[in-house]
């Protein structure tokens, strides 16, 4: 063992006085660390409160609808401003028929891509593609109908719609007008943005299915998708099935797209040619001129009516993919 | 299964084979799967097209400086409704950012308990409530009790929209940092208080920042809940008190009209919408970068 | 100068395990103690009852008393008193890895609220020296950061971070473990220095470490210390055959 070094003389007169710390005057802010604690703690009731402040108005305004007609609100399909009468039927079936309709589109699709990019895709398009089905969620709701309505609509109404009327129009959901406009337009469109969300958070939940699922399917001789359907598909099954509800929350509250191209007329009709209602629309639509106390109440509760739906749907999807993947949220799903 | 067996039995030296069935739906599944991957990218592709080939014509130093000419006139351009925007946005981070990175510290650093789970909970179901609810409530809360519509009502909606979404992302960007940096600050005699802001926050702070970009990206392009809070101006206005113009509320009224004149300034006032955002988001990402790599300071 | 430690009767739990016996033990000012045992015995438990850091895992508990020369640490001290004059090294490095060498090693005193910047200037060079790392990094104080060190350095590093708040008790735990034999020398060399301004306590799972660098070894084995002597007994003649089943590697 060598011998020590000595140690180097410290350079200002000040710290030669041994073992004088220059913190021992110091306090130990006590009080600060409580306030701070108190500080950040209510930042994190800022969140209660605006949960409170969201029940809170949507009650207490919609108060005078509810009291006026009752659950029957929701049953009635007659929408007359002008002689303050308010059904709101129209609006939760053009609700329901558009979100459906969009999920019947977009689960394929993202399903298909969310596959493709997590099992099929070489390495070097991982990257690329992640990042396109994403930009897709960073459009704006408005340029979304902005683009639909110059150019989804004048395509549905000029090529799709007729061709659809003249091969399934016997269903009786291709007939009437092919104005372009209509309920067919708002499910396409929804559909399209919906499509990242659920095609994110399938890939999420994909690829957290262990790989040793993967190969011992594949060491039982199993094809490629044979591997995916049976070691992969079948173990995230409650992960997707929660993306697609989220998907699900997504579209029924969306509002710009939607209002921009389902033709705001409040009936309920079986063509899907059809132009409809739904609720966000007829809140964006009718809200700023809402005359008299009581249309503007019957807004406000379609308007609770939305948000609970809406929460009740997200919690349900955002537990069931937490328990595939084990509360790990990740990134937020804008 | 049956065929492995049979031609096993023909010829024991060939392995079993699997069926031409099977390989047929597998490549079938692979062609599937490549075609959703192009449906999809078609509408993107399309878009972002479609807003290049209408919009990028209409974008000139008028339609960046003026204001909206009346109904017919051809001219004029968006110059309040991006001023307007950035003034609401402005206004809405001022409440929103300090709030929602104050609850992120207080999940990450002190709620690992049941009532910081609920406060999560809570936050995961605040983001997916429909932005035109979140306008009736600051319609409510303010444009009410103000009398008056506001860019003041329109901040505060987008505010509401912003906390709870960068309360998660700067949690799990805290989240991040390893206990043992906080250890060592601790051991050195750091209070908490200090602690938290100076080594645990500035380590995830690029994560922070990129969280805060997000939520404002998302919420710049937000109409539905400017509907009734800022309402929307033709004229300029930067007073807290009366309504004013924004971007992705003029683009909704002129494409909903029945003027060409306005349809193709709609166009115009998407693209400088998505550049805005897309330039938001990456001019941050690139900022963040070249701090971080250029070591500590 | 450093301050001798008197640890009276410390009992520790993890919520309802309890992790620390009836721990009593004189450490004297100015030299290193040793804490041996095998893996899960409580020596890192009972270091970290001397600093309080082992408050700050939720629902752990202390009791007994803590003595350093004339101060108690869990009776009129708060803890981040107490941690400036108990200062710690840590098994796996940790420097701050946003910020650059320099202000790693004034972070301490920095974030503290002590600004004069030559006073600064000097502190950290001076600790800098005190842990041998000034010659390889005073060019790049300000330019590299503390994360892009190698590990030997970082671990220097570190110690010169907890010498600048001019602690009386300099507190180890496992300082060595992540490191490779040349920087662990490097580290054990220092150790022999720094005695002469501050109390030492290392927490070992090397006992030829201990034999090397510190005059007194207690040996711990379940939470209970077993035996507490000059080290070069415990390893030639220690009193409990269990101490001698550990030093002789029957067991650990």
């Amino acid at each position: 063992m060598n011998g020590p070094r000595p140690v180097l003389e410290p350079k200002s007169a000040r710290q030669s006085v041994a073992n004088s710390s220059p913190l021992l005057g110091a306090g130990s802010g006590e009080w600060m660390d409580t306030g701070f604690r108190l500080a950040m703690l209510a930042c994190a009731l800022a969140v209660l409160g605006i949960l409170g402040l969201i029940v809170y108005e949507l009650i207490t305004r919609s108060a005078l609808s509810w009291h006026a007609f009752g659950p029957k609100f929701f049953f009635g399909s007659d929408w007359n401003p002008v002689e303050d009468q308010y059904g709101a039927l129209p609006f939760v079936y053009g609700t329901i028929v558009s979100s459906i309709l969009a999920l019947l589109i977009a689960i394929p699709l993202s399903v298909g891509v969310a596959v493709f990019i997590t099992e099929m895709c070489p390495k070097w398009l991982k990257g690329p593609l992640s990042f396109f089905t994403e930009l897709l969620a960073a459009i704006p709701s408005v340029i979304y109908g902005l683009w639909a309505i110059f150019v989804l609509v004048p395509l549905l109404r000029t090529d799709v719609e007729p061709a659809l009327a003249k091969t399934l129009g016997w269903t009786g959901l291709f007939s009437g007008a092919p104005y372009g406009i209509g309920m067919l337009a708002a499910g396409t469109i929804l559909a399209i943005m919906i499509i990242p969300i659920i095609s994110s958070i399938t890939r999420e939940v994909l690829s957290v299915v262990p790989q040793n699922q993967r190969e011992g399917v594949l060491a039982l001789g199993a094809t490629r998708w044979e591997m995916i359907r049976i070691g992969v598909l079948r173990n995230a099954r409650a992960g997707i099935v929660g993306g697609i509800i989220l998907g699900l929350g997504r579209a029924l509250g969306e509002t710009m797209a939607v209002t921009m191209v389902i033709g705001n007329r409040p009936e309920i009709a079986k063509s899907l040619f059809a132009p409809g209602y739904t609720m966000a629309s007829v809140l964006a639509n009718e809200f700023s001129e809402a005359t008299g106390d009581l249309y503007l109440s019957a807004l406000i509760e379609i308007g609770l009516a939305l948000f609970l739906v809406t929460i009740v749907v997200n919690a349900l999807a955002r537990l069931m993919v937490w328990s595939v993947t084990r509360g790990q949220p990740a990134r937020s799903h804008v | 299964m049956s065929e492995a067996k049979v031609s096993s039995a023909k010829a024991r030296s060939a392995p079993p084979q699997v069926s031409v069935w099977r390989r047929f739906v597998n490549h079938l599944m692979t062609g599937v799967a490549v075609l959703t991957v192009l449906i999809v990218l078609v509408p993107l592709v399309a878009i972002f097209g479609y807003l290049l080939y209408k919009g990028f014509g209409s974008i000139n130093w008028a339609f960046l400086t003026q204001t909206p000419k009346p109904v017919g006139e051809p001219g004029g351009g968006m110059a309040n409704a991006i001023v307007g925007s950035m003034f609401i946005l402005a206004i809405g981070s001022l409440i929103g950012v300090p709030l929602g990175i104050g609850a992120g510290i207080y999940l990450s650093e002190y709620g690992r308990n049941r009532f910081g789970d609920a406060i999560r909970f809570i936050s995961d179901v605040l983001n997916g409530v429909p932005s035109i609810v979140i306008g009736i409530v600051a319609y409510g809360v303010v444009v009410l009790r103000q009398k008056h519509f506001s860019a003041l009502a329109g901040g505060f909606a987008l505010a509401i929209m912003m906390i709870p979404t960068i309360a998660r992302t700067t949690e799990q960007m805290l989240l991040l940092v390893p206990q043992a940096i906080r250890e060592a600050a601790y051991g050195l005699g750091i209070p908490r208080w200090r602690a938290t802001l100076s080594i645990t926050l500035r380590t995830a702070t690029s994560g922070v920042i990129t969280g805060v970009m997000l939520a404002f990206a998302r919420v710049a392009g937000e109409t539905a809940p400017l509907l009734f809070t800022a309402f929307g101006n033709q004229f300029w206005n930067l007073r807290l008190d009366q309504p004013t113009a924004a971007l992705p509320l003029q683009i909704f009224t002129y494409a909903i009209s029945p003027f060409d004149e306005w349809h193709r300034q709609a166009w115009a006032g998407a693209l400088v919408l998505i550049v805005l955002i897309v330039g938001a988001v990456a001019a941050v990402r690139i900022a963040v970068s070249r701090g971080t790599l250029a070591g500590a300071r | 100068m450093g301050v001798g430690i008197q640890v009276k009767a410390l009992n520790a739990w993890y919520g309802k395990t309890q992790a620390l016996y009836d721990i009593n033990l004189h450490m004297q000012a100015n030299h290193a103690t040793a804490l041996i045992g095998p893996s899960g015995c409580g020596k890192s438990t009972f270091i970290r009852c001397l600093n309080r850091m082992h408050e700050t895992i939720p629902e752990a508990r202390v009791e007994g008393q803590v003595q350093f020369g004339d101060f108690d640490a869990y009776n009129g001290t708060s803890p981040t008193q107490l941690r400036r004059r108990v200062g710690m090294v840590f098994q796996k490095p940790n420097p701050f890895p946003t910020m650059s060498i320099y202000d790693n090693v004034a972070s301490g005193l920095k974030l503290n609220g002590f600004r004069n910047r030559k006073q600064l200037d000097d502190t950290v060079e001076t600790a800098l020296q005190a842990s041998a790392l000034w010659e390889e990094v005073k060019d790049d104080l300000h330019k590299k950061s503390g994360a892009g060190l190698s590990g030997g350095q970082q671990q220097r590093l570190c110690i010169a971070r907890a010498l600048a708040v001019q602690p009386e008790v300099l507190l180890m735990d496992e300082p060595c473990s992540a490191l490779d034999p040349i920087s662990t020398g490097k580290i054990e060399e220092l150790i022999f220095q720094l005695k002469e301004k501050y109390t030492i306590v290392i927490v070992t799972h090397n006992m030829q470490q201990a034999a090397r660098v510190a005059e007194f070894t207690g040996f711990f084995l379940l939470g209970k210390m077993v035996e507490f002597d000059k080290t070069e007994k415990i390893f030639t003649n220690p009193s409990d055959k269990r101490t001698e089943d550990y030093i002789t590697g029957r067991f650990g």
